[in-house]
């Protein structure tokens, strides 16, 4: 491509996003003048998901079912309160089920309408959940879907794709990796990756963390 | 508008997912103010979720395609706020209110925790009992409605199996246009590969909706 070409495609780009962030910030001005936000709340709502509210609680309650036999139980029965005894709830999470991989079953989770997602126990989500190459093809071709993290199951494993057309939103439980046996819930919880909740994904080897 | 870009299961031609290594919760800083501003105009705007996923997708298929995840929600919301008059185009264009504000709840800092724990659920009382039980066979409606709806339409007109009775959730085709909640009984129904994708489909290969009843059919 001629060099001016580049530049010139470069520009593009570059004026499109200025012209987002100048219409954003035009907006959070108009509303604070108006009082229908407050900017307080604003950095609050930021700084929650993107400091507190994150992958790393679902891996704590992944790593607890691991650990506690009455737990995983409960987890499995009734998603939403066990979840809460850890003491993740709410918004996008109002009603959530887990579900759980087995050597003989492996579970993926998508929204093909949409974006929906377990925030409170995995925060937002990435922008490959969100786009169209994953939300199109999770349905119809896991294993390709799959094969694009580099993941490859077993030719007999069964696979089932959880569409979150409503408000349930699903968690998957991985399995526990071998070779873990006696370690805590910390440590198992450096194990559970967020794509490994999701179903695209497996947890890390013990030898991963070394 | 329905049935557009955003119902996406199954189209082919988008390529390969590219997960993004280390991947950061915001790609810059307008991304983070046009997330907080959305969820924090949903007290004083007032809508609900499905009106709010409605404004999204309701928009021409090049547009929504070509626009990046919170291009599109920054979009939604100012439908949502235009829709209602809370702000015009001559004040984002001023880039000050030019027009006296209405009287409305605000979301303060001193709420926000409390208001994210609470969430919006959506399960309600049921008015009548659940039509379909665990196991049955059911078939999804073939339907075309010009409005929001979340049947897929790769489900459309295929059988499966009833697996959950979930309970009585509000009804988004109703929500999102602002006709009332109208709970139904919503299910989740699981499909065999074959029967979405024909020979083509992977072997071993299940996928699960959750369908409201007014979605579906005995089979």
């Amino acid at each position: 491509m001629p060099e001016h070409d580049h530049d010139h495609h470069h520009d593009h780009d570059h004026s499109e996003l200025s012209e987002t962030q100048l219409r954003v910030r035009a907006l959070e001005t108009v509303l604070t003048e108006k009082g229908y936000v407050d900017p307080a709340a604003l950095d609050l709502l930021v700084e929650t998901y993107e400091k507190k509210v994150g992958p790393r609680n679902g891996a704590r309650v992944v790593a607890k079912a691991w650990t506690d036999p009455a737990y995983r139980e409960r987890l499995l029965k009734d998603g939403t309160p066990a979840i809460a005894e850890v003491g993740y709830a709410g918004r996008q999470g109002e009603h959530i089920v887990v579900l759980e991989n087995t050597p003989k079953l492996h579970n993926i989770v998508v929204c093909t309408l949409c974006s929906c997602y377990p925030w409170p126990v995995l925060g937002l989500p990435p922008v490959w959940y969100k786009s169209a190459p994953y939300r199109s093809r999770a349905v119809a071709d896991p294993r390709g879907v799959l094969a694009d993290f580099g993941v490859t199951l077993p030719k007999d494993a069964e696979i089932r794709i959880w569409d979150s057309t409503a408000e349930i939103r699903y968690l998957v439980l991985p399995m526990r990796p071998k070779g873990t046996d006696g370690w805590s819930e910390e440590k198992l919880a450096e194990l559970v990756t967020r794509d490994s909740m999701i179903g695209t994904g497996l947890p890390k080897e013990p030898k991963d963390l070394k | 508008m329905t049935d557009g870009a955003q119902d996406m299961g199954g189209v082919k031609g988008f390529g390969p997912v590219k997960p993004e290594q280390d991947e950061p919760v915001f790609h810059s800083e307008w991304e983070r103010r046009a997330f907080a501003l959305t969820l924090a105009m949903g007290k004083p705007g007032g809508w609900n979720i499905d009106m709010s996923r409605s404004a999204r997708e309701n928009r021409p298929n090049d547009e929504y395609l070509s626009m990046s995840y919170y291009q599109i929600w920054l979009a939604g919301l100012e439908t949502l706020m235009k829709e209602r008059n809370l702000v015009s185009d001559d004040e984002i264009e001023a880039q000050h209110s030019l027009h006296a504000p209405k009287s409305l709840p605000v979301l303060s800092s001193g709420d926000v925790a409390k208001t994210l724990h609470r969430g919006g659920p959506t399960e309600r009382t049921p008015r009548a009992p659940a039509q379909f039980k665990a196991g049955d066979r059911v078939r999804m409606k073939t339907i075309n409605p010009p409005t929001h709806t979340r049947l897929p339409r790769y489900v459309r007109g295929h059988v499966g199996i009833v697996e959950r009775v979930i309970g009585c959730h509000v009804f988004p085709d109703s929500n999102a246009i602002g006709k009332g909640e109208d709970p139904q009984w919503l299910y989740t129904v699981v499909f065999d590969g074959r029967e979405l994708w024909g020979a083509q489909a992977q072997a071993g290969t299940t996928v699960s909706v959750d369908a409201w009843e007014p979605y579906m059919e005995g089979a």
